[in-house]
């Protein structure tokens, strides 16, 4: 066994999401207890009361995302944590958040499904749901890590976008992050940019809750702060009342799609290696691209010209990335804990000219590095 | 007392586009009356006032009033309101629900909101029947009576609200109905006061659908039935469960003292902080 370096600690993938929540200024956890994500609620109920925030236990996963809902609009940063049965309940209070424009932060940690599924075996099956679980279009951020210290940094990441676009941020990992222990040296206070949801530079009479500054996100102070505004998941105008106008519906719906359109680019999260010269690429996320790294690292060594490509964020999806790499290989193979989702994206967003290889498993266990080399010695030309 | 104008022009939002969308002679824009006076008379600055709400014709009423105002989804304004209460305990939060809102789609939520006591003054308008989406039964519709989901007669049994809460343990129990609009201003006062959970079950009027299904021609009427078929819990306490049936039983239920959640949470959090 690998021995920790002085400055590292050993930490468990959901103990280093917490780790990550608290630098962020997370001081609001609501939750309730369902495998493999109870670890995150557990140390938030220890360690938030030091940190002056508050932790609850709701009575669900529908009432766990109210709460955090409300208490950012009261001004606390606020995260909650669950898996697939939990996030199912979810998707209603989900649609609000985006509605509303509210930041909060949800980890889903994946066992497989569908309903009760296998208790608690790892899956990466809920990519799907978490674009288009809640009813209504609406547009979703959703990262995905793939080792402890990625999920520290990803749910820092996590708070800065929803606060900077003011929407709900998914963070997708599997059971096998969640539970994984890695020695990792945590990153100072001052090393880590955090950012806050704007704040109305106007009195509050001028202040339009709902209005576009400019950058597609109304500034959103708290309540109780002077500026008395009005919340709701209805359509609503400028000042936050329900309408149905035409004139007013379509905007609000389109301004929620550009606020974070209009940044696409800066939205390209990826890790690449050996892409340069592959004839084939490896696209993978979460668990199983630690696996895919293996497995290239070995096919490089065997003489193949294979590359390797980690998405951190899954929504939106990285088009841009994704066309540059099916436009520069022969052939891309998607390996993913599922019957096949990111690899439609993958597809759909192909001109046609690579060929996409899926190498699908859903039998609870973890793809491993020989099954993805094996994939890749087939698929030589 | 401030006249009632007076209180339209402080309380009642100048920027929102009236009219409201309550039908003539709804009993929810008496709530409104009386919650903004009592509201007016403790003196609560406008910036700590909460208001929250689930979906129904209830459900509407904060965007009508001047404070920060929440309208949430169906059945799940407490939970809201719980996660604002802690992470902001100097706010006075307030819920107001529909009676299918509260005890149907958000019976769990109001059973552990009591429970947990986390101090949110609760509101519960029961007209007795789904108001918003057309008139179905509701968890408080009487036996038998017919609705547009019960053709043949509501086949299941009501549901008496405050009983519930009270068993979950609320600090503050009440009913009234919108008739009795002094006795609704002493229990609104008392709930806003309360430490703690506190519910008030306000009987109000639909007399575009449960006006019909308890042949109740007119606002007028019900209201008259409202006055007509009330007791008060002394009185209740006397007489017999059979003279009981039908009554509408106005007054305090419960009001006791019980350590809030975030009293609790406060006292862990200092000593953790030593
Ligand atoms: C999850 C969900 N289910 C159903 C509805 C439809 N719905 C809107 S209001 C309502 C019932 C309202 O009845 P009540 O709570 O008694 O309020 P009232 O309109 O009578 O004031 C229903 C079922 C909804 N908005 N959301
Ligand atoms: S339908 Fe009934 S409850 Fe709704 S506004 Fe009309 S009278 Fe009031
Ligand atoms: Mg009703």
């Amino acid at each position: 066994m690998r021995k920790l370096t002085q400055e590292q600690v050993l930490l468990q993938g959901n103990e280093a999401c917490v780790k990550g929540a608290l630098m962020a200024g997370c001081r609001f956890f609501a939750g309730y207890p369902i495998t493999p994500a109870t670890e995150v609620m557990e140390i938030m109920a220890q360690e938030l009361p030091k940190a002056g925030g508050v932790f609850i236990q709701m009575e669900d996963e529908i009432a766990s995302l109210g709460a955090v809902i409300g208490a950012s609009l009261a001004g606390a940063k606020s995260m909650t944590a669950t898996s697939g049965p939990g996030f199912s309940l979810m998707q209603e209070h989900i649609g609000f958040a985006c509605m509303a424009e509210v930041p909060c932060v949800i980890v889903d940690v994946m066992r497989a499904g569908p309903s009760t599924g296998l208790p608690t075996q790892p899956s990466q099956a809920d990519v799907m749901q978490a674009r288009w679980g809640t009813h209504g279009d609406h547009p979703i951020i959703a990262l995905a890590p793939a080792s402890v210290y990625e999920f520290l940094e990803l749910t820092i990441q996590a708070f800065n976008l929803s606060e900077r676009y003011r929407t709900p941020v998914i963070i997708l990992v599997d059971e096998v992050i969640a539970h994984l222990r890695e020695g990792i040296i945590l990153p100072a206070l001052g090393d880590i940019e955090i950012e806050e949801r704007p704040q109305p530079k106007v009195p509050p009479e001028w202040y339009l809750p709902y209005g576009d500054p400019g950058s597609g996100v109304p500034p959103m102070p708290p309540f109780g702060e002077g500026y008395r505004y009005h919340v709701t998941g209805l359509y609503h105008d400028v000042r936050g009342y329900p309408t149905t106008r035409i004139d007013e519906v379509e905007p609000l719906i389109r301004r929620l799609f550009s606020k974070i359109s209009k940044d696409f680019e800066r939205l390209q999260w990826f890790d690449s290696f050996h892409t340069d010269d592959a004839t084939i690429t490896v696209i993978s996320y979460g668990c199983v691209a630690r696996a895919a790294f293996q497995a290239v690292k070995e096919a490089r060594e065997q003489g193949l010209k294979v590359g390797f490509v980690k998405l951190k964020i899954l929504w939106p999806f990285m088009r841009r990335t994704i066309t540059k790499i099916l436009a520069n290989s022969q052939k891309v193979l998607v390996p993913e804990m599922n019957i096949g989702q990111i690899s439609r994206e993958v597809k759909r967003v192909n001109k046609g000219e690579c060929e996409v290889a899926t190498l699908n498993k859903v039998d609870g266990t973890p793809i491993t590095p020989p099954e993805i080399l094996k994939m890749l010695e087939e698929m030589q030309p | 007392m401030k006249e009632t104008a007076e209180l339209v022009h402080i309380y009642l939002r100048s920027s929102k586009k009236f009219p409201h969308i309550w039908c003539a002679g709804c009993g929810i824009g008496i709530f409104m009356n009386a919650l903004l006076r009592v509201i007016d008379r403790i003196g609560y600055s406008k910036d700590d006032v909460v208001l929250v709400s689930g979906i129904g014709c209830s459900g509407r009423l904060p965007v009508y009033v001047d404070f920060n105002t929440l309208h949430t989804t169906h059945g799940r304004a407490l939970t809201f309101a719980t996660g604002i209460k802690l992470a902001k305990p100097h706010l006075k939060v307030i819920t107001v629900m529909g009676d299918g809102d509260a005890i149907a789609i958000g019976g769990n939520h109001l059973i552990h909101a009591a429970r947990r006591n986390v101090e949110i003054a609760s509101f519960v308008i029961n007209n007795y029947v789904y108001g918003m989406t057309g008139g179905q039964y509701s968890p408080t519709t009487p036996h038998g009576v017919k609705t547009t989901s019960s053709p043949y007669g509501n086949p299941e049994h009501d549901f008496d609200i405050c009983r519930v809460v009270e068993a979950a343990g609320a600090a503050f129990v009440a009913r009234s109905t919108v008739y009795h609009t002094r006795l609704l201003d002493r229990l609104i006062s008392k709930a806003l006061k309360k430490k703690g959970f506190a519910l008030v079950e306000v009987v109000s009027q639909c007399p575009t659908y449960s006006g019909r299904w308890l042949d109740l021609d007119s606002p007028v009427e019900m209201m008259k039935w409202q006055k007509e078929n009330s007791i008060t819990m002394e009185k209740a306490r006397r007489i017999s469960k059979d003279e009981l049936t039908g009554k509408i039983v106005i007054g305090v239920l419960a009001d006791r003292e019980v350590q809030t959640y975030h009293e609790r949470y406060q006292q862990v959090s200092e000593k953790l902080k030593v």
